[in-house]
């Protein structure tokens, strides 16, 4: 994973609360087995509109991402966090994160800062008064600037470590290789385990066939 | 010290404590793989030379990209076949057991585990899917989690995860006839708001909550995300060792009497202390519908649909006012109104047998409304066969549904089970997001009592809406 301490790039500003994980990555795209190549994914829905932000050349090219409250809710799909990093933004701003988004930020290297209400309307303000303005997120002061708006973030102190020395979970937790073998050995034999398979005897399944004559697949659309 | 089921579960699992605002290192008990958010984790075992450290701790099974209809023929979308595809080889390669399409074991994850008795009370249980949260049923802790820690539990069993902070929701009294777990969970929501639960683990208890199925705590517990919680926990009782004893992966013997003894012990103390605490009386609830685009706008189906110039909160004002707009609804329109398209019965949520038991009496002997299309989906394999030897298919059929294999089907708008652009559904699964069911469909979350009576009438309707009204079973 690349370090992350400091970024400045175009600020474009999302003025929308819960912007969920189908939002910011329709289903659809998710049948790829890919981790790149998601940037056209994101916000697929909304991309088809005009006055979309990302469609106006002030903002096409941002990098910082300033949202609404509960961004990220929904789904656990990390192809959202792959969409805005394929698309090119490095950090999210919201004043509250779903969880699992936040998590996911975090190992992807796109960082997820939690800012104030109060501060993100004022950035929102810069932005869209001034489009095109550009954000510097510094992880090390944990400071945002935009315009003349200066204002702290929160991230906790675990991702900023891992975000700013770029470093990969999985190496970490080998480290204590030895602690997850003591704890293995120590499990309750009566915890279940997958293999050997058990189940019940196994039956065909009959497949199910499109219907033909009533209730036709076609879809009665109500204008 | 005195500790809440959430808490004991966490130090049960604990491999190491972290230091110095580092995150504890849990092991995990079951982790449930499907083709969605896998395939990534297993190319990243590949490129960094490492195996499946515990196989006999992973299962597979093929859910949210497959077809409900004509599975024994190749799938047609050659993406998504790509992408089963890909499963079915990382399975082989790295020793994971799958059930396929075609298997009778196959169906939703968060279904399947439960009937097979892997999910047990006190596990650590995750899987790439945020609905992961079903399992907290059963009192373990169970929570969704992100491809790149898909690929961190199958290199290493664990995850370094951050503690959580613990929410009490005490449901007090009984429901009502006509009410069911579903309006519950929607009411909860709608209560706390979809990021009510941030950084909670919730935990169900009370008079309500006890008095439920099995598969109903599920239905609760699997929406615990859509309030912002990471996960959702029941404490163990009767009705769980009951719906356990004798399923194939459930303890046997003298390794049953250990186990039931530990679970036991799974229940918060009397003084344990939560960090929040959230009381609801079932007796008060209604059967609940949404009318927006996140699952915690959501009301009694007698209200009407909200006036957002009531609104006091702005952002809530702007969501409610988009919500509208892309709900095609009119403040101050009655919910029983609104006419649907389609009924979509099914998925994590409310595709076990149960579910289809409840809907089946509902519809039983009566025909759909003419302009509804309505689907019922198992929530797996053995869900389908259950109904079949019940005869709930044919109750199905004769109604005017179609009765399909099992799958996530409508729930996602990623396998070929989508609402067209503008198309309106009252859908029993978990989500309403803009497109959740397909570009441009309109969602309304119902329970399946509320599906099935909206399915003969055509519009949102209850139970108590039928003519000729239900005979009690």
């Amino acid at each position: 994973m690349e370090k992350f301490t400091t970024h400045t790039g175009i600020g474009v500003p999302l003025r929308r609360s819960n912007v969920d994980t189908d939002q910011i990555i329709p289903a659809v795209y998710l049948k790829r087995v890919t981790r790149t190549g998601f940037e056209d994914a994101l916000f697929a829905a909304w991309r088809g509109d005009p006055d979309f932000v990302l469609n106006k050349d002030a903002y096409k090219a941002g990098s910082v991402l300033v949202a609404g409250p509960d961004f990220g809710t929904g789904s656990s799909r990390e192809h959202a966090v792959w969409a805005l990093k394929d698309y090119g933004f490095k950090a999210v701003l919201s004043t509250r994160f779903a969880d699992i988004f936040r998590g996911n930020s975090g190992k992807q290297g796109l960082l997820a800062a939690v800012v104030s209400p109060e501060d993100i309307e004022l950035i929102w303000k810069v932005l869209e008064t001034q489009p095109g303005t550009e954000v510097t997120v510094d992880l090390v002061s944990r400071t945002v600037t935009c315009g003349d708006v200066v204002a702290p973030f929160q991230v906790d102190d675990y991702t900023r470590w891992r975000l700013m020395e770029g470093l990969d979970d999985i190496g970490l937790t080998l480290q204590h290789e030895d602690e997850i073998s003591a704890f293995e050995a120590r499990r309750e034999p009566w915890r279940p385990k997958t293999l050997p398979a058990k189940h019940l005897p196994p039956v065909e399944i009959q497949a199910a066939r499109p219907v033909v004559s009533l209730g036709s697949p076609e879809v009665p659309v109500r204008s | 010290m005195a500790g809440t089921l959430a808490e004991k579960v966490w130090e049960a699992h604990l491999v190491r404590r972290g230091e110095d605002g580092a995150p504890d290192l849990l092991f995990i008990d079951l982790h449930l793989v499907h083709e969605v958010t896998s395939p990534q984790a297993f190319e990243g075992l590949r490129l960094a030379g490492r195996k499946v450290r515990r196989p006999d701790l992973t299962i597979a099974t093929e859910d949210h990209n497959t077809p409900t209809l004509d599975i024994d023929r190749p799938i047609a979308d050659t993406t998504s076949r790509t992408q089963i595809e890909t499963l079915r080889n990382n399975a082989k390669e790295f020793g994971i057991r799958l059930h396929s399409l075609g298997d009778a074991d196959q169906g939703i994850v968060h279904v399947v585990g439960p009937q097979l008795g892997l999910t047990q009370p006190g596990l650590t249980v995750v899987c790439g899917d945020s609905h992961t949260s079903t399992h907290g049923a059963f009192g373990a802790l169970a929570f969704g989690i992100g491809t790149s820690e898909v690929e961190h539990v199958l290199a290493t069993q664990t995850l370094p995860l951050q503690p959580f902070k613990t929410m009490a929701i005490t449901v007090d009294g009984q429901l009502k006839p006509g009410t069911t777990a579903k309006d519950i969970i929607l009411a909860i929501i709608a209560k706390i708001g979809t990021g009510g639960g941030q950084g909670y683990v919730l935990e169900y208890r009370g008079e309500a909550i006890r008095s439920l199925s099995m598969e109903a705590r599920m239905t609760i517990c699997n929406m615990s995300i859509e309030a912002g919680a990471r996960a959702g926990m029941i404490a163990p009782d009767e009705t769980t060792f009951e719906y356990l004893k004798g399923r194939p992966h459930a303890p046997e013997g003298a390794d049953w009497d250990a186990a039931v003894e530990y679970w036991r012990t799974l229940r918060s103390d009397e003084d344990a202390v939560f960090d929040a605490e959230v009381v609801l009386d079932a007796n008060e609830l209604e059967p609940f519908v949404t009318w927006g685009t996140n699952p915690g706008q959501g009301l009694p189906l007698s209200a009407a649909v909200p006036n957002p110039a009531q609104i006091p909160d702005e952002n809530e004002r702007l969501a409610a006012e988009r919500a509208l707009e892309y709900m095609d609804l009119e403040p101050g329109t009655p919910l029983r109104e609104i006419a649907v398209d389609t009924v979509f019965i099914g998925s994590c949520t409310n595709g076990r047998i149960e579910d289809l038991r409840a809907v089946a009496d509902v519809v039983k002997g009566r025909k759909k409304a003419d302009s509804v299309r309505v689907l019922v989906v198992p929530g797996s394999a053995r869900v389908r066969l259950q109904a079949e030897a019940e005869g709930l298919d044919k109750v199905f059929l004769d109604f005017g549904a179609e009765w399909r294999n099992a799958g996530c089907s409508m729930c996602l708008g990623m396998n070929p089970d989508q609402l067209a652009p503008g198309e309106r559904s009252a859908s029993t699964s978990n989500r309403n997001f803009e497109g959740r069911q397909g570009k441009g469909g309109r969602t309304h979350l119902v329970s399946p009592l509320v599906a099935a009576a909206t399915a003969i009438r055509g519009t949102l309707s209850s139970v108590a809406d039928l003519e000729p009204a239900l005979q009690p079973a």
